[in-house]
């Protein structure tokens, strides 16, 4: 199993009648509750949580991407990633991702892209979502029947130029450049690990098996939501008779872990409350504008997450609720490890994102249930796939003599023609 | 009365026509809003007292697909073009309301010759800052009658008596108003402006104005945009009407639409 610690970075200063007094946390939400000096902390302390999971021996460290929205204050992953790559030195930096079909012209994801590859020495994981209804058609006004032709060609684009060795045209439809040429490239070849965050568009599932892609269903309904989703993901799998390793998929979930079952309500409700109350409190008009999703997603009922019905179970859900119904998993380390186990054998994911900052969490209680798990859990769940171990295919391959941030000086940096004086200094 | 034709154009999308009045009388093309055909179409047949109307449903409102080939404005306007072709029109006048009426000026801005006049009822297509047009692609389906009728009492033509307590009726609706609206998106999304303001000087034809008085989706003040951007223009107003003004009023529109088409 590998397990990577995920930061939405969330807002954690939303007024407490967020719900009645806004529209919105996301695309218009009133952006006079934004406060930069008080963001200047914000930014750090969750940086720095970041790079304490690294410490602690997550495999990876994941960002990702959201616009005009109050649960994450991140429209730039890439930014964050970069600052990742500096201070830490083994886990993966998991940007997941960068919404390609937003970027003009998309040859910028593969040029930053392939500069994070390069900066953290082949520790990036490469996420490439064709984006939300709000990031990519509301807040960024790309049109949303051809969203997903224009998401194909920046993937096609991205892909030839990472692996063309000379400059190429690319006359597309959405993009037209004479002179496609990459520069930085990528450590990882012929591409870093590829992962698709999907929200439940089952097209989705083939495009990760045609291109060999991770594919990592994010919800924030918890697995047992999940599995009838995941369900229709392995059923695609076999139909297609592909090997079943659990490494092509991953999950995300809200994990909480305390001494006990009722210390983790004690320190962890009122954050995760927050949470589904006022983070999740989205406008049910921009979930869904007509084009965005095709005709097969809709036959086949894959309903979105922010609908107004599930707006409504949300709202008012208790944290006994959260906990019973597998929104979240939170207990004592004992209780952790049976339902992680439960979570990672019945959805059949080899990746788990956890989110264990939430909501308006304070640091500290974020690194002591990060800690707790660290030490208490991950070891009992290192083995749960034991036929599948050392598959590596949709994972890191590092340079083993890479810069690491608390060396001065590494092989990689000597150049045997400067002057001595010069390289050690 | 009406009958119902199948036309395929020369780029190959095949589409049906609605047929109003009397083969022979003048011809008018007409172009639906995005709502696509409602039911009963009042003010076309009313229309085909005195003309032939031809009512082509538009690709990704109807049974037949093709929408995909249609990208942006252009293809838009040609596919309209194509239409008037494959149906034998010459000179046909246009009619075109909101979704339509864009297309409609568009067709006219392109090719002013081969048209008559020009009948736009509460058309989309200009954009004034200072008067935003309600997104609505982010709209509820509660929130549109007060939109776009003058009384929201007449909504129910928007949903066709679909029975909502039905899933599979509703996941039918959610696939018909996902293609139709999907497919109006690409010259309509995020903003329903492709800068035909700068191509209108072109358009050279008589042009009847309509719009309804109580419009909420389209506020009159865009009739006055258009009555200068279109100065041979005749600006009709119509009183107890929204932005479905063909729906609400149907004789007075048809009679404002025949004062210039003659």
């Amino acid at each position: 199993m590998k397990f990577t610690w995920f930061n939405l970075m969330p807002w954690p200063y939303l007024p407490e009648d967020f719900r009645e007094s806004s529209r919105s946390v996301w695309v218009d939400i009133p952006n006079t509750l934004f406060d930069p000096a008080r963001a200047n902390a914000v930014y750090h302390t969750y940086m720095d949580q970041l790079e304490y999971a690294d410490e602690l021996g997550f495999d990876g460290i994941g960002v990702n991407e959201h616009h005009q929205n109050g649960y994450g204050i991140m429209p730039s992953p890439n930014l964050i990633a970069a600052g990742l790559a500096r201070r830490t030195s083994n886990a993966a930096i998991c940007v997941i991702g960068n919404s390609i079909a937003l970027y003009n012209p998309p040859i910028r994801v593969a040029e930053e892209f392939a500069m994070l590859d390069c900066i953290s020495g082949g520790r990036l994981v490469a996420g490439f979502p064709v984006g939300t209804p709000m990031d990519t058609n509301f807040c960024y006004g790309q049109i949303p029947a051809l969203t997903r032709d224009k998401y194909a060609e920046a993937h096609e684009l991205i892909i030839r130029a990472w692996a063309a060795e000379e400059p190429f045209a690319f006359d597309g439809k959405y993009n037209q450049l004479r002179y496609v040429n990459c520069w930085p490239k990528p450590i990882q070849q012929p591409h870093p690990p590829i992962y698709i965050p999907g929200g439940g568009s089952i097209e989705t599932w083939d495009f990760c098996l045609d291109h060999d892609y991770n594919y990592s269903y994010l919800s924030f309904a918890g697995y047992l939501n999940a599995k009838r989703l995941m369900d229709g993901y392995w059923d695609r799998v076999a139909a297609r008779g592909l090997d079943e390793s659990p490494y092509r998929a991953a999950f995300a979930q809200i994990i909480c872990v305390a001494d006990t079952d009722a210390e983790a309500e004690r320190l962890y409700s009122e954050h995760v409350l927050y949470f589904f109350n006022r983070c999740l409190h989205v406008y049910p008009g921009f979930s869904d504008p007509p084009g965005y999703r095709t005709i097969d997603t809709i036959k086949a009922g894959a309903v979105d997450q922010f609908r107004a019905a599930m707006q409504k179970i949300f709202a008012n859900l208790t944290w006994q609720q959260l906990v019973d119904d597998g929104h979240i998993i939170a207990g004592s380390p004992e209780t952790v490890i049976d339902r992680m186990k439960e979570l990672i054998t019945s959805l059949r994911v080899g990746h788990v994102f956890g989110l264990f900052h939430c909501g308006n969490m304070a640091d500290w209680k974020t690194r002591h249930s990060t800690k707790l798990f660290a030490e208490r859990v991950m070891p009992h769940l290192r083995t749960m796939w034991p036929d599948w171990d050392g598959d590596n295919r949709w994972w890191i391959r590092p340079l083993a003599a890479r810069v690491r941030p608390d060396e001065t000086i590494v092989e990689a940096r000597r150049d045997p023609e400067l002057p001595r004086d010069v390289a050690a200094g | 009365m009406s009958r119902t034709i199948t036309i395929t154009t020369a780029r190959g999308i095949t589409s049906e026509v609605v047929v109003f009045g009397s083969a022979g009388a003048s011809p008018v093309a007409a172009f639906h809003g995005f709502g696509g055909h409602l039911g009963g179409e009042p003010t076309l047949a009313a229309l085909g007292e005195t003309h032939e109307v031809f009512a082509p449903v538009w690709p990704g409102f109807g049974a037949s697909g093709g929408e995909d080939v249609l990208e942006d404005m252009l293809d838009f306007a040609l596919h309209g073009a194509d239409v008037v072709v494959a149906l034998g029109l010459d000179r046909p006048h246009l009619y075109g309301h909101s979704f339509g009426g864009m297309i409609a000026a568009e067709m006219a801005a392109l090719s002013p010759r081969s048209y008559g006049a020009l009948g736009l009822v509460a058309p989309m297509g200009l954009w004034l800052d200072d008067h935003p047009i309600p997104d609505i692609y982010s709209m509820l389906p509660f929130d549109f009658p007060r939109h776009l009728f003058h009384d929201p009492a007449t909504a129910s033509l928007l949903t066709g008596g679909v029975d909502f307590e039905d899933p599979a009726a509703v996941t039918e609706f959610l696939i018909r108003n996902n293609r139709r609206l999907g497919t109006a998106g690409k010259v309509l999304f995020p903003i329903p402006n492709r800068r035909l303001a700068k191509r209108l000087y072109r358009v050279t034809n008589p042009v009847a104005m309509v719009w309804g008085a109580s419009d909420r989706l389209i506020p009159p003040v865009y009739a006055e945009r258009w009555g200068q951007l279109l100065p041979q223009a005749v600006v009709t107003m119509v009183e107890e009407a929204g932005h479905m003004a063909p729906y609400e009023q149907p004789a007075a529109v048809a009679a404002a639409l025949v004062s210039t088409y003659g």
